[in-house]
């Protein structure tokens, strides 16, 4: 594996890693199987590439974006809290609403970002000034953000409304009996998983250049591969190693990709990504303990 | 003090599987009475439970603490005046969360909640200090997490956690009845000593008769939805289970069959 590869899987690892949190909190926190993440993606490439083409501020962009992710989120937890659909089924028809969406917002299925000025032209321009290749500045770029976005989770989820969402997930009974609210838990902890997902999306369409409607496909797999993959690393028994799994864990899936597709003798090209992603949530649900398996069925069936 | 007045719950309403859990039921417990109910499988005690709490709708029927109609209240806004403990150890408390968390949880019961620290300092203090009155060693385990303690142990600190915040009516659901009976006895005490001290308003449902007679000032029996018996002051002294079940029969013309009601 090139150089080049290898920091791409780490910039890559970092802006997934958001995608893990957004996921940890649906699925770990609230118990809740989001499948919102899959349009909620796009969605913040959509809606930040859509602005920024249009001429507007990239910072406010990418706030936008993240407002939006926040809104799919609040739909999936209305649609379940108030209309009492199931968890699964509504995350799945926002999911599905989406994809036109994202559409509708930007005209066409893609939209390019080379040439437009991002958030990150500040950190290109600076590489340029300290001449050092840009791909070897971004991956710091993005352990930035994720860095900051950890502690900051870190730090609600060991707030009192934090333990009450943590509550609302583990045991709601319990929860409501001792004054929560939990539907309004779920609401919240949904548009802040969204949020995050739809940052990632903004990001990821800036760092790559440009938005796709298609690039939301199997978000959700690659999401949870990261929060299981980073757990049976580390194990995690507190909040803040459970955060740290989850970056650990895209990092490692997005080198594991990373090592497939580059190994040549294989001959898989970049077409084969998605069937990476299959087998190796496969193999990791074959593998001995078997603690992805264990997940996934307590998943499909709350 | 609580006012039950007229409560009717159906379950399945105009199906075949209709249920009349709650007929008209009514009960009135003032400030300070530690009332023990009892009452066969399916007699209404824990829809009766739940339709307080808010966690079941009523179809009819007002439920009044503290002069407030609470009728309409959702569960959680109910819980700054109603207080649970609930029969299966692990239902009281979250396994994945430690001791500390799940008391400061309870700690918060009916406050409102910020951005503030999970566990405050002070807090801390307050907890080691209630959890050492158990004798478990449980105050310098603040940290561990409350699924590696055994079920009597989860039950005690339930109850101490629904302890820590004032609260108009306390509930105590069968919370001995998945205990062993060393444990179970060591709870009831607990439950004694804690509602004598803080002058609780209790409910207990219980399935025992004998707990029933032996705790408390007062002694309900639901049977078909509504109160069949209710027992209290020199009527209820030296009252024998026997004595219980003649009672009901006399007064109902029925004959009480669940044997369960019967041991303990």
């Amino acid at each position: 594996m090139s150089l080049i590869a290898f920091l791409g899987a780490i910039e890559l690892g970092f802006i997934y890693g958001l995608v893990a949190l957004g996921i940890f909190i649906s699925f770990r926190i609230l118990d809740f199987p989001d499948l919102t993440v899959d349009g909620s993606f796009p969605l913040g490439a959509a809606v930040s590439a859509a602005l920024i083409v249009a001429g507007w501020d990239p910072y406010l962009s990418t706030m936008i974006a993240i407002t939006a992710g926040c809104t799919a989120g609040l739909i999936t937890a209305w649609l379940n809290v108030k209309m009492k659909i199931l968890n699964l089924l509504a995350s799945i028809l926002t999911m599905i609403a989406l994809y036109s969406i994202n559409l509708r917002i930007m005209g066409r299925p893609n939209v390019a970002l080379i040439t437009e000025e991002t958030i990150l032209t500040p950190f290109t321009d600076l590489a340029d000034m300290l001449e050092i290749r840009s791909y070897i500045l971004m991956p710091i770029v993005f352990f930035i953000f994720a860095v900051i976005v950890k502690y900051a989770l870190d730090w609600f989820l060991a707030s009192q409304v934090g333990l009450a969402m943590r509550a609302t997930g583990a045991n709601s009974k319990m929860a409501r009996a001792n004054g929560i609210f939990d539907g309004r838990m779920i609401l919240l902890g949904m548009a802040m998983a969204n949020g995050l997902v739809a940052f990632a999306g903004a990001l990821f369409a800036q760092s790559q250049g440009s938005a796709d409607v298609t690039m939301g496909v199997g978000v959700i797999v690659i999401g949870l591969a990261s929060v299981i993959g980073g757990e049976a690393l580390l194990t995690p028994r507190t909040i803040t190693r459970a955060t740290l799994a989850c970056i650990l864990g895209s990092i490692v899936y997005w080198l594991a990709v990373s090592l497939a597709l580059n190994a040549d003798f294989i001959g898989l090209e970049a077409q084969d990504l998605k069937l990476v992603t299959a087998i190796l949530v496969a193999l990791a649900l074959i593998l001995p303990g078997s603690r992805f398996a264990k997940f996934i069925r307590k998943g499909v069936k709350s | 003090m609580i006012v039950c007045e007229n409560l009717r719950i159906t379950f399945n309403k105009g199906t075949v599987m209709e249920t009349k859990a709650l007929c008209g039921l009514d009960l009135t417990v003032p400030k300070g009475q530690f009332v023990s109910v009892i009452g066969s499988n399916g007699s209404g005690k824990s829809t009766a439970q739940n339709a307080i709490a808010g966690e079941l709708p009523l179809d009819e029927g007002r439920i009044i603490v503290n002069d407030i109609d609470i009728s309409k209240w959702p569960a959680p806004k109910r819980a700054g005046l109603v207080a649970r403990v609930f029969q299966d150890p692990l239902a009281g408390s979250c396994e994945n969360l430690t001791i500390e968390e799940n008391m400061s949880l309870a700690y918060m019961r009916g406050r409102r909640r910020g951005l503030g620290r999970s566990v405050p300092k002070s807090a801390r203090d307050e907890f080691r200090e209630k959890l050492s009155r158990l004798g478990l060693g449980l105050e310098n385990r603040l940290g561990d997490l409350m699924g590696l303690l055994s079920g009597g142990q989860r039950q005690a600190v339930s109850l101490l956690m629904a302890s820590l915040q004032p609260s108009s009516v306390l509930m105590l659901d069968e919370h001995t009845s998945a205990l062993d009976p060393r444990i179970a006895a060591f709870v009831m005490e607990l439950t004694r000593d804690i509602v004598a001290e803080n002058n609780l308003t209790a409910i207990m449902v219980t399935h025992s008769m004998r707990q029933a007679l032996d705790y408390g000032e007062r002694t309900v029996m639901l049977h078909g939805g509504r109160v069949v018996l209710d027992v209290s002051g020199t009527e209820r002294e030296g009252l024998g289970v026997p004595d219980l079940i003649q009672m009901f029969e006399r007064t109902h013309g029925e004959e009480l069959s669940d044997d369960s009601l019967l041991l303990g």
